[in-house]
């Protein structure tokens, strides 16, 4: 039971680190970017092509992951996605569907269409028992790491110049404009940084969550139900959306596998008949 | 979309000729009135019958994409809903069609009615869920019912047989005369009559009043409001109507192949009726059909080059759409629409 139950946070918060960077760029510019996965799976392969071909590290990769992930994100930021700010969401919506058509059919014409698979290194295999139960060492691993993530993030949000001036932003962008504020400027640097997060978690996950094509039309879901669950006023409503998700999911899957993932929708749709605008509310959605 | 409307009506000679004053009454009529080039279009749909009898497959193929399309032509182009998980309706229709003609009969029509009532339950059912909210919540909850569905499917193998797909049912003759033949003859004039009927009734129901409440609800809801229009009660209807539309155009697709597979369910299937919607244009109600008929061809074109890529070139040709300008591309088959009539004026207008 214990053991589920961490598989779960540790699940829950992968979401999170992927998901984050959705909720953010959602919040400020309202764009609706079903591609985010596109940029998890990125950092996935990269972890993969260099773990295989260079030989580097595990630990190396996550990094670089992160790196790679988040220059993608600024190229097709500043080449694509800024002409369509202030569209309508069908063409949104439109737009990063074919996105995630394109990288999809692109990632299994270079990689092939079956799973790949990342060797974890031996320090992070195995597992630990503890109170009885047994705990993956590579579950710690992946809480850990998530933790520290969310630690920094809530340290840039809040202490610094940067967090305020993005917060501000989301809150009223049209009064940060007025106060000076460069809101393009922040955004393409938070898509980066949302798409490097999604990097970051699409190479910590590679193992947990099965990497191949269909990446990011198997996570849309999850993404999106974390942050329309979760709104996206706040980081406290997606991550408190990940946990739930993650252990729900997790344990769904385990005591009722005959159900499947279709515990996790109902209770989505439940919920946003109950909220229709998230956990933390948005109500001051433009 | 209402500019150009509001163009084509100020350039036809004829109207308003013979009365002066434009009551509503007059104006709903004169929009009602069948132009040359549509007559010409269904014309053409008969006459690909006799020009290309190798092809009527695929043929029947874009009458079933062309009617979905016309579903979601309904939902998006004229009540402005975004949805993402149409292909809900359209595979609970494919399934209900598949179940019907295991277990109960035969009968392709009496199918038919079944699929678009069981989709059209669903439909009003989930159209509760999708009123409320801003447009992400409608998005994720649109998506989240295709995907309920879908999951649902997958796992009540004992019916739907699962991953594997619905095979081993018998379709009787239409109206016992015709029989589903290797060639499709019959499968390509079953899904023109059936689209042919339902268009008839879609081309009615925008052109009247309603249909124009629901434009009004599109293009400023607190303004149709303080007008006396109910939205929701005509949202409601608008989802409904375009749910049993979806599901007709599932049995259709059941019925004609007389197979079906998750694939019915799938996200892709609801993306394809966005971009053949976007093809083609919304709001106008020919869009879907005129997309329905460029997507299959690419399709088959692309397909015959790269089978395995097919999807790159899908999201390719959705980017560059986007990047472009919907309402551009869109244009292109109206303009051409309307350089066929100013070729061929009407010839009973003088």
């Amino acid at each position: 039971m214990l053991t589920i139950l961490f598989d779960g946070v540790a699940y829950g918060m992968l979401l999170f680190v992927l998901a984050c960077g959705l909720a953010v760029t959602l919040g400020l510019m309202n764009f609706i970017n079903l591609a985010h996965g596109a940029f998890a799976m990125a950092g996935g392969y990269i972890t993969v092509i260099l773990m295989d071909r260079l030989g580097l590290s595990f630990y190396l990769c996550l990094p670089i992951a992160f790196v790679v992930a988040a220059l993608l994100g600024i190229v097709l930021e500043r080449l694509l996605y800024r002409h369509l700010y202030n569209r309508d969401p069908l063409d949104q919506v439109l737009f990063s569907i074919g996105l995630v058509f394109m990288a999809i059919s692109g990632t299994s014409y270079f990689m092939g269409a079956r799973q790949q698979i990342v060797h974890l290194p031996a320090s992070l295999q195995g597992r630990w028992h503890v109170l009885g139960a047994e705990i993956g060492i590579y579950d710690v691993f992946i809480i850990a790491a998530c933790a520290l993530i969310m630690i920094a993030l809530q340290l840039v949000l809040t202490r610094t110049r940067f967090g305020s001036q993005l917060r501000a932003a989301v809150d009223d962008g049209r009064v940060a404009r007025g106060l000076g504020i460069r809101v393009n400027r922040v955004f393409a640097l938070t898509f980066a940084a949302g798409s490097g997060l999604a990097g970051l978690g699409g190479a910590l996950g590679a193992e947990m969550l099965t990497l191949d094509p269909t990446f990011p039309l198997r996570f849309m879901i999850y993404f999106l139900i974390v942050v329309t669950v979760g709104g996206t006023t706040s980081m406290t409503g997606p991550f408190v959306a990940s946990l739930i998700l993650g252990i729900a999911d997790v344990v769904g899957k385990y005591y009722v596998p005959g159900v499947g993932a279709f515990v996790i929708y109902a209770v989505t749709v439940a919920l946003l008949l109950w909220r229709p605008y998230g956990l933390v509310s948005r109500e001051t959605a433009r | 979309m209402t500019a150009t409307d509001r163009n084509l009506a100020a350039t036809r000679p004829t109207a308003g000729a013979d009365a002066p004053i434009e009551t509503p009454v007059n104006m709903l009529r004169r929009k009602q009135a069948w132009k040359v080039w549509e007559i010409v279009f269904w014309l053409a749909t008969i006459a690909v019958y006799f020009l290309f009898p190798s092809k009527l497959l695929l043929m029947s193929e874009i009458a079933i994409l062309g009617l979905f399309a016309l579903s979601l032509d309904l939902l998006l182009g004229y009540a402005g809903i975004v949805s993402l998980g149409h292909a809900a309706f359209f595979g609970l229709g494919a399934y209900t069609a598949g179940l019907f003609a295991m277990h109960v009969s035969g009968a392709p029509l009496l199918g038919l009615l079944a699929a678009g009532f069981v989709a059209g339950v669903l439909g009003f059912a989930s159209s509760f869920l999708v009123l409320r909210g801003s447009d992400l919540t409608r998005l994720m909850v649109t998506l989240g019912v295709s995907l309920m569905l879908l999951e649902a499917a997958n796992q009540a193998a004992w019916l739907t047989g699962g991953a594997d797909g619905l095979p081993g049912m018998t379709i009787d003759p239409v109206l016992g005369l015709f029989v589903f033949d290797l060639f499709g003859r019959t499968a390509y004039l079953y899904s023109l009559a059936v689209l042919f009927v339902l268009f008839l009734v879609a081309r009615r129901l925008v052109g009247s009043p309603f249909g124009l409440s629901l434009k009004a609800i599109k293009g400023n809801l607190l303004r149709s409001q303080s007008l006396g229009i109910r939205p929701n009660r005509r949202l409601i209807a608008i989802y409904t109507i375009s749910s049993v539309y979806a599901g007709i155009a599932g049995a259709l697709l059941t019925q004609t192949t007389q197979f079906v597979s998750l694939d019915v369910l799938s996200f892709q299937r609801s993306a394809d009726g966005l971009l053949v919607l976007v093809i083609g244009g919304g709001g106008y109600l020919y869009g879907g059909l005129i997309g329905a008929v460029i997507f299959k061809i690419l399709q088959d074109w692309i397909s015959a080059i790269t089978a395995q890529y097919w999807l790159f070139w899908l999201g390719l040709i959705l980017v560059v759409i986007v990047l472009f300008g919907r309402e551009r591309i869109a244009a292109g088959p109206r303009t051409i629409l309307s350089v066929i009539r100013r070729r061929f004026p009407r010839e009973k207008s003088a």
